[in-house]
């Protein structure tokens, strides 16, 4: 027995949030056209100036193509064939949440979020978002003692729209790309942080993203702004029902930071991958970038990706003000026939600008993941700094990692380092901890936990508990 | 008898590498395998504690029962450990962890509870200092950056805490400087018992100083050839392994 003859094709995967729940839900016709924008923007009572600025969004979506570079391979989408607006059909406002519709209550309470206030002993405020729309947001209160502004993105655009326009589309424009585009025209909700200057945010943020409705395509938003010596740390989320069909989550987040300030922003990614066929799951075009504005500023991404059948996502930083520090810390593990093309792009701008990149790339079964990092040194960034850690683990012989690194730069004094590597689950780490008394499944489980050390231990402590734990029942079944 | 090796012939690939290995080791006693490089030590020493990759036959009973049927975690279970003569690196997994994730993997499997973390700190300690082996080794990940003496000591360590009933020595004193080899002898010294056994395979007679065995057997070409009482390594050290020898082999280089 050889390890990959020892590893049946990875099929026993249970995935736990896979339900769906009945809520009475909202939408508007398949498809798009200026009217689709139109009426999402109008059901949720927006200025002109948002309004105006989707059908922007809009009339250049129609003159893109949908990118192919990607190395990923997915069926054509019908973009006329998707929901753009699904909301669950509540009360308009909610004075307490025990107004929460019970049954969304009861769909939070099987996926472990409560939203009840008692919540507080966790110290972490949850924002969550049913398909499109925000359907609660905890500790609001608290939280606006100290000045900090947490809410859905259509509050947000409601009670503090001068924030919102100041800020909108400032790191991710319009232009940007297909599915930003597609975004920027068709957003429905999405979580709004404001951290004032010089304040440390008292609490995590949280945003627990759920695609609930079939058919249904996710287009949520996110804007984040920490003034001057600010300082947030922000997780995310995500679970989707199973089903056969594919489903589209094509968000965008921005990240402000200005003199000063630190953004931390962790993802746990876990939306339903798909079958062990290949069959169903969630395509997940994500934009994420965040923009260090000031100097000594400092943006930071965690991610742990384990879900999605197919993942396209590069949460990148432009470090703009001097000395500012960009991080990103990336696990992504793909089974089955998921697949990931996933990395990062760092802009040096400012001087002294420093960036670290740690990606870690688990294949298993037939899972296909590729890491695309781009460093770019602009002619202004004088001492920038770039270490690029990519190391990728496979399990199974029809696995694949693949790397590309893009490293372009323009100023002499620039330091860019990139280091790689791939290895297998070897035969004497497997017997080693067997001779110990450790299962072959417990032993990849701590491996592949050992592997992804550096990355987790950068996760908050609940996260990084969740995510191991994620890991280990994406592993299951993986050896036999 | 606890362990009996019946005529064990063991192949790689075809190619037949032990070649009618017999042995008895009873409850209590240390029984020395030394012989020339290549000879068969490690591949005997991994076919009992059931490494992939190996062809067997004959038969190996332990404590009653066929050893070559059961998996290496069944076989752990069963009280067999083999500390390796390369000892492996996990990186990233915590030397504390690893230990303690065994341990409780074995006492799951004998019915046992498993132990809390205070529990199973103080035990790491008392036989850290068995071993003299610095707290500092405890955070690092498993042999990972670890000298060969070092890697040696953890293997030792691994055995005080998961407390065997066979245990395997695979030239657990290669590397080993002079003071850390007594530190080493001493701890494996201290793990004497009535109710266990041990067999340690190494070239070198100095180990046997300390760890005076019951038994001392030679292997050669992938048979034990000479068996002998402690004297035997005396004579093996002044003559070499050619006396008795079946065929031609390498001098042992201590
Ligand atoms: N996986 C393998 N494939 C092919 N040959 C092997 C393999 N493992 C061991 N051998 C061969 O089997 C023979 C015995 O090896 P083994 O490691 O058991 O020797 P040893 O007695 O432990 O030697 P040393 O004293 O050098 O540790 C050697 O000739 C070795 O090359
Ligand atoms: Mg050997």
């Amino acid at each position: 027995m050889s390890v990959s003859a020892d590893i049946k094709e990875f099929a026993g995967q249970e995935y736990r949030y896979g339900f769906s729940t009945e809520i009475d839900t909202d939408t508007v016709p398949k498809g798009l056209s200026e009217d689709v924008v139109r009426l999402i923007s109008a059901k949720k009572g927006e200025p002109d100036w948002l309004t105006e600025w989707r059908l922007q969004a809009y009339r250049h979506w129609v003159t893109l193509e949908e990118p192919q570079w990607q190395n990923v391979q997915y069926g054509p989408i019908d973009y006329q064939d998707i929901v753009y607006y699904a909301a669950p059909k509540a009360k308009p406002k909610l004075a307490s949440l025990d107004e929460v519709d019970p049954e969304l209550r009861a769909m939070f309470d099987k996926l472990g979020i409560s939203l009840a206030e008692q919540e507080r002993l966790s110290g972490v405020a949850v924002d969550a978002i049913v398909d499109s729309v925000s359907v609660a947001t905890t500790f609001k209160k608290r939280l606006a003692e100290v000045g900090v502004i947490f809410c859905s993105f259509s509050e947000a655009v409601k009670d503090h729209p001068d924030l919102v326009r100041r800020y909108l589309g400032t790191v991710v424009p319009y232009r940007d790309n297909f599915f930003a585009t597609l975004n920027s025209a068709v957003f429905t909700d999405g979580s709004f942080c404001f951290i004032p200057k010089g304040v440390h945010c008292p609490m995590e943020l949280s945003t627990y993203f759920r695609i609930n409705t079939a058919g249904t395509g996710q287009f949520e938003r996110t804007l984040i702004v920490a003034e001057e010596g600010a300082d947030v740390s922000y997780l995310e989320g995500c679970t989707a029902p199973m089903r056969d069909e594919n489903q589209l989550h094509a968000a965008v987040v921005e990240l402000v930071a200005l003199e000063g300030a630190r953004i931390k922003y962790s993802t746990v990614q876990n939306w339903y991958p798909g079958d062990a066929e290949g069959r169903g799951g969630i395509y997940n075009f994500v934009t994420k970038r965040g923009k260090c504005a000031g100097a000594n500023s400092k943006i930071s991404w965690t991610q742990v990706e384990t879900g999605s059948s197919v993942t396209w996502k590069y949460p990148g930083v432009i470090l703009q003000g001097d000395n500012s520090v960009g991080e990103f810390y990336s696990v992504a593990l793909t089974a089955n026939r998921q697949q990931a093309d996933t990395g990062t792009k760092m802009i040096h701008i400012g001087k002294n600008t420093s960036s670290t990149i740690v990606s870690k790339a688990i294949s298993v079964g037939h899972g296909q993941n590729t890491y695309r990092g781009l460093v770019k040194t602009l002619r202004s960034a004088e001492g920038a700094r770039n270490h690029t850690q990519c190391d990728s683990l496979l399990i199974g012989a029809s696995s694949g990692a693949h790397t590309f690194p893009y490293i372009e730069v323009k100023h002499p004094s620039a330091k860019v380092e990139h280091e790689a590597s791939t290895s297998k689950v070897s035969e004497d780490q497997l017997f080693y901890c067997r001779q110990r008394g450790i299962s072959e499944e417990d032993a990849v489980a701590m491996i592949v936990n050992g592997f992804c050390r550096e990355v987790f231990k950068e996760l908050p402590m609940e996260f990084a508990v969740e995510a191991q734990r994620l890991l280990n029942v994406s592993l299951e079944g993986s050896v036999g | 008898m606890m362990l009996q090796i019946q005529d064990l012939h063991v192949s790689i690939g075809g190619n037949e590498i032990l070649r009618g290995v017999n042995l008895d080791v009873d409850a209590g006693e240390v029984h020395a395998i030394m012989g020339p490089n290549g000879s068969g030590k490690s591949t005997l020493a991994n076919v009992l504690a059931g490494r992939d990759g190996y062809e067997p036959t004959g038969a190996v009973t332990f404590q009653g029962e066929d050893l070559l049927v059961m998996s290496p975690e069944q076989r752990a279970s069963a009280g067999v450990f083999l500390a390796l003569q390369h000892p492996t690196e996990i990186p990233g997994v915590g030397n504390l962890y690893f230990l303690r994730t065994a341990l409780n993997s074995l006492r799951r499997s004998r019915g046992l509870d498993e132990l809390g973390v205070s529990e199973f700190l103080a035990l790491a300690e008392e036989r850290m200092k068995l071993v003299e082996m610095d707290r500092s080794f405890m955070s690092r990940s498993v042999n990972e950056g670890f000298s060969g003496g070092e890697k040696k000591r953890n293997e030792t360590l691994q055995m005080a805490i998961l407390e065997p009933t066979l245990a395997i020595l695979d030239e657990t004193d290669s590397g080993l400087d002079i003071d850390a080899l007594r530190v080493v002898a001493g701890g494996i010294n201290a793990q004497r018992r009535a109710d266990r056994a041990m067999i340690v395979i190494t070239h070198h007679q100095r180990l046997l100083d300390y760890i005076v065995p019951d038994r001392i057997h030679v292997m050669v070409g992938g048979r034990i050839v000479r068996s002998g009482d402690k004297s035997l390594a005396l004579e093996l050290e002044a003559h070499g392994y050619g006396d008795g020898a079946a065929e031609p082999v390498l001098a042992a280089k201590p």
